[in-house]
């Protein structure tokens, strides 16, 4: 009876109507899949008062989660996990660390960090 | 009071920093199952909306009816360190979802691009994209049960890689052969990083 949409129950709201049909943040940052999120001593003193996407970002994020990581165990789509991340920065409840932006890639002193960590793996 | 900053990036006391490498191949021949075997945690999906907000990239002006497409990605995390994370995204299965490929790509140390050697053809699009975006990449070649079709020389000469370009056998199940793979990347993106090259150098000019 729902047609051919309906193979995922539980999100009965379509999911760009949790952001007001906007696909972009209000500062029209465009966060890396990877951008990490954490939940600030604000947004953990405000997290009772916040609305049901925020609580559970704000929840989730006490330990450091991607934005990518917010959109899986939210389950929505990407581009809903960057504008409700970015909204929420935008008020002070989490901070985003965005990966760091020197050129095109890492650089050599980050490189070198991530083939030892994986060494050690 | 806004806090989308980029500013904590490296060296700032405690900014968690991510890092992230593309794992790209054909259907089917086992890039969820390679970031499965290294990740710390039960690879996981996102899902991305093609939207009229995505016309820069893929144009959506030219479709007589506004439509969306949802492209489903799978990944998996390690940390390397207290502030260090390494992110381990598959490509979507199918190559066509370009604008995805550039979201994922973007500030990436390199790429694996996990072949079948029995469908070759089916990594072309991946090696292609990833030359074109200088993306630092190795190949894999995923031995199913420990056997190979074609020597990696020949895979070489196949998919006409570059000299410098690193042809690695691996089993995508197996960690520490997915580990390796990583590191092999890893240690691509450095030389290239480094502008050391371990070729030969073109003929001419010396």
């Amino acid at each position: 009876m729902s047609g051919e949409h309906g193979q995922e129950p539980g999100r009965v709201v379509r999911p760009y109507a949790m952001t007001g049909g906007r696909t972009r943040s209000l500062r029209d940052a465009e966060l890396e899949v990877e951008a990490l999120v954490s939940t600030t001593s604000a947004g953990e003193a405000a997290v009772g008062a916040l609305n049901i996407d925020w609580r559970s970002i704000a929840l989730i994020c006490r330990d450091v989660l991607s934005v990518a990581e917010v959109s899986a165990r939210l389950d929505v789509p990407l581009g809903v996990a960057r504008v409700l991340i970015g909204d929420m920065a935008e008020e002070g409840f989490v901070l985003v660390h965005r990966p760091q932006q020197t050129g095109d890639r890492p650089d050599l002193a980050l490189l070198e960090r991530v083939l030892y960590g994986l060494r050690e793996i | 009071m806004a806090s989308v900053r980029s500013d904590a990036g490296p060296g700032r006391d405690g900014a968690p920093q991510a890092v992230k490498i593309v794992i790209a191949g054909g259907f089917g021949v086992g890039k969820t199952t390679l970031v499965g075997a290294v990740s710390e945690i039960t690879p996981l999906t996102t899902e991305a909306v093609m939207t009229a907000a995505s016309a820069g990239v893929d144009d959506l002006s030219q479709l007589p009816n506004k439509t969306t497409t949802t492209v489903a990605m799978d990944f998996g995390r390690i940390t390397l360190d207290t502030d260090l994370i390494l992110y381990l995204f598959g490509t979507p299965g199918q190559d066509r979802f370009w604008f995805m490929w550039d979201d994922l790509c973007r500030g990436a140390i390199g790429a694996i691009v996990l072949v079948d050697t029995r469908r070759l053809d089916d990594c072309f699009a991946a090696i292609d994209y990833f030359e074109q975006r200088e993306l630092p990449f190795v190949v894999a070649i995923n031995c199913f049960n420990g056997e190979v079709a074609h020597k990696p020389e020949d895979v070489r000469e196949a998919l006409v890689l570059a000299d410098d370009v690193p042809i690695i056998l691996c089993d995508a199940r197996a960690r520490e052969s997915a580990k390796v793979t990583l590191i092999e990347v890893v240690q691509h993106a450095l030389v290239r990083a480094s502008g050391v090259h371990r070729g030969p150098a073109r003929a001419g000019g010396m």
